[in-house]
């Protein structure tokens, strides 16, 4: 998405994922709306999953940012359209695997991945595709674990959701 | 009169996955290994968070001062409209993950229903929460499979805990007054025409474990019209502690 006026839009930039302090919440796709009604602007924006805990928090950091350069924000939590995973921007998409979480596949290949085929997703530690799912169930709703067979190292794969 | 009927719609689906929720819950750091106590916490946390939709709505429908809170936590044990098998205990494993799948492929089905609902909200709730719901089942069923079609004592266990269970599979498709009408408005659907899918899809999945339909089921029903078995007010008396403890407290 894209907000009209740029200043508003480096606002917005400048809140992050509070789980993931790289990405920022207009690369994650869940910024969907800005309006304004006098001097107040109407952030409408999108969980990625139900019950997810870092809703709140970023409401709360995007109201202090408005705050921050002397504005007033408030929030309004939309459920429809439903967040997608396709709604990650490329830049996004970049500063996952740069934290070191694998993004997301498209929904075919993410099935394949999460009922335990091997070798689907790039190590993002080495990038060896010698991968191998360790759980479907990662440390937050969004993700699932897996670990490479050639460093060994754990990581974190963004699920697919569409 | 309506909207006390919408609001009762809303607990009848919510209680559902407060108490099936709170059930996962209790199981945090008590799983059989990492993975699937991850997995059923982040079930349970996906359940609470349709909850808040629901009951955030509910809140508005009634009123009042109401808020998700008092909605969720303030309630009495027969102010609460959850089917009886959401209630059941963690027996074992086995048992927690029957009912997980008895539930899921009810859910599914229900959700798929919802998203046509004619009331937006409970429409673009269930569009919501079905994405997160397709993951349950894809979670309970691989479980069912691997528990039946496993070694022989989890093969029993399992049994055991279908044939407990089955007997609380068919409240989910008795109809309260409250659904009866929502169904006639076209808010919910008509959840006597889920049931032959329902049992398709069970009896795909038992036949794929390994496991037969238990016989003579005598079919028990009551909770979603606030009658609950003896464990209810134990799940209550630990879910509600906090907001009567401290009211209106907030995390
Ligand atoms: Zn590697």
């Amino acid at each position: 998405m894209r907000v009209a006026d740029p200043e508003i839009e480096d606002i917005l930039r400048s809140v992050s994922d509070p789980e993931i302090p790289v990405l920022s919440i207009m690369d994650i796709g869940i910024v969907r709306k800005v309006d304004k009604q006098g001097d107040i602007f109407i952030v409408s924006i999108t969980p990625t999953y139900s019950g997810c805990p870092a809703m709140d928090t970023i409401g709360d950091d995007i109201k202090a940012a408005f705050k921050a350069a002397g504005m007033t924000a408030e929030i309004k939590l939309i459920l429809s359209p439903a967040w997608s995973t396709d709604w990650i921007t490329s830049r996004g998409r970049t500063a996952l695997e740069k934290y070191g979480i694998a993004a997301p596949l498209e929904a075919t290949a993410d099935k394949d991945a999460l009922i335990g085929k091997p070798n689907m997703i790039k190590c993002t530690n080495c990038g060896s595709m010698n991968t191998k799912m360790v759980s479907r169930f990662g440390s937050t709703a969004c993700k699932a674990l897996f670990q490479c067979e050639d460093c060994h190292e754990p990581f974190d794969y963004f699920k697919c959701l569409k | 009169m309506e909207q006390k009927a919408l609001y009762d719609y809303l607990l009848l689906l919510g209680d559902n996955p407060t108490i099936l929720g709170q059930r996962l819950g209790e199981l945090c750091g008590h799983g059989p290994e990492l993975e699937t106590d991850i997995a059923l916490t982040n079930i349970s946390l996906d359940l609470f968070g349709q909850v808040r939709n629901y009951f955030q709505y509910a809140a508005e429908v009634i009123g009042n001062g109401a808020t998700e809170d008092s909605v969720a936590m303030l309630r009495h044990e027969h102010e609460y409209k959850n089917a009886l098998l959401v209630e059941q205990p963690n027996r074992d494993f086995a048992y927690v993950i029957c009912r997980q799948f008895l539930f899921d492929i009810f859910h599914q089905l229900l959700l798929n229903e919802l998203m046509s609902s004619k009331n937006e909200r409970i429409s673009a709730i269930a569009h919501k929460s079905v994405k997160e719901v397709d993951y349950h089942v894809d979670f309970s069923s691989t479980w069912m499979k691997r528990l039946g079609d496993g070694t022989e004592e989890s093969n029993q266990r399992l049994t055991e805990a279908m044939g407990f269970l089955w007997r609380y599979s068919m409240e989910l498709f008795k109809p309260t007054e409250t659904e009866t009408l929502m169904a006639e408005m076209g808010v919910g659907p008509d959840l006597s025409e889920l049931k032959p899918i329902y049992m398709e899809r069970v009896n795909t999945t038992l036949q794929a474990s390994k496991l037969v339909m238990p016989e003579k089921t005598t079919y028990q029903y009551g909770g979603k019209t606030g009658r609950h078995t003896e464990y209810m007010g134990y799940i209550l008396a630990e879910f509600q502690y906090m907001q009567r403890a401290y009211p209106n407290m907030k995390w």
